[in-house]
């Protein structure tokens, strides 16, 4: 069986490869900006942290 | 039950222990879900025969059927997480149906779209407004629901509380989806698998079948603890936020 026949699916191609692409598609979209959430909460927890702990050690206007 | 059991539960009910639990968690998951779906679809592409009636249109179904189970698994999960959180108030409960949602309407999305992509070759339509479909479809207008409810209001907990009471009084669709092929006439075929009966397909197919549900088991796992631990870390500054300003407000 050859590439080209494996892909046309004896005429369902469309159909199938449809599904398994968007879903593959909407998979990586999802693990992305999961990921891209997760990482930038850390990024501002800690940014504000420091700068919190900075405050309280300088006082507000130090 | 005993006070042991309860102190155990409510550890893991903690943001605290939850976090690190699931840093650990997750790739694992990941892993697993990776591995499940490639042995999984070779099976279905390499291994399984082409159907009879329906040509090989049917290889739809080792993603279609994992995806409808795991619309209504999902929800089930989220409902429950829902009354814990609306009862007892604990927050890791509402961060976990929280963090569920957007995932449950990838996954009823998923089902929806290659029910469609399957419906055209075996039936002619993508679609019809039967039980089946139409149940199915107001399960991804339940997710989305919540998902704008709880991000429209303003306030946290009063948003929390709306979202959840609206996916508790959503769990009622659940049976409606799963049973609609039996209670009613429908294009949509019943189910090729039940615990009562076994399996109406080749051990081929089957096994094709549950890989690919496990798969789906895994990466739900992996991406809503993802998720989880992104809302923690957003709810936490939050609260830093706050106690910061009373701190200089009484200073």
């Amino acid at each position: 069986m050859g590439i080209a026949e494996f892909l046309h699916m004896g005429g369902h191609g469309f159909y199938i490869w449809g599904s398994y692409g968007t879903a593959l598609f909407l998979v990586i979209v999802e693990v992305f900006f999961v990921s891209k959430r997760r990482k930038k909460a850390k990024e501002e927890l800690e940014q504000m942290e420091a700068e919190f702990s900075r405050v309280d050690n300088q006082g507000i206007n130090g | 039950m005993s006070a042991t059991r309860r102190i155990h539960w409510m550890k893991y009910a903690s943001a605290s222990n939850f976090y690190p639990l699931a840093n650990r968690l997750v790739p694992l998951f990941m892993g697993l879900a990776i591995a499940l779906a490639v042995i999984g679809l070779y099976i279905g592409f390499f291994v399984a025969p082409v159907d009879y009636q329906q040509g090989n249109s049917y290889r739809i179904m080792f993603l279609h059927v994992p995806a409808a189970w795991m619309s209504m698994f999902i929800y089930l999960l989220l409902a429950m997480y829902a009354i814990i959180s609306l009862v007892w108030r604990v927050k890791m409960a509402d961060i976990m149906a929280y963090s569920l949602a957007p995932t449950g309407a990838m996954f009823t999305f998923i089902a929806l779209l290659t029910g469609a992509l399957w419906g055209r070759p075996t039936w002619g339509t993508y679609w019809i407004w039967d039980a089946r479909l139409t149940s199915e479809l107001l399960l991804l207008f339940l997710y989305l629901g919540y998902m704008g409810l709880y991000s429209a209001i303003p306030d946290r907990q009063r948003a929390s509380r709306a979202a959840s009471f609206l996916a508790i009084v959503g769990v009622v669709n659940v049976p409606i989806i799963y049973f609609s092929v039996v209670w009613w006439n429908t294009l949509h075929q019943g189910s090729s698998f039940s615990v009562s009966e076994g399996a109406s397909m080749t051990s081929d197919m089957l096994s094709a079948l549950l890989l690919m549900a496990f798969a789906c088991w895994a990466y739900t796992i992996a991406v809503v603890l993802r998720r989880a631990q992104a809302v923690i870390l957003e709810r936490k500054k939050v609260a830093l936020w706050a106690s910061q300003i009373s701190k200089n407000k009484e200073a």
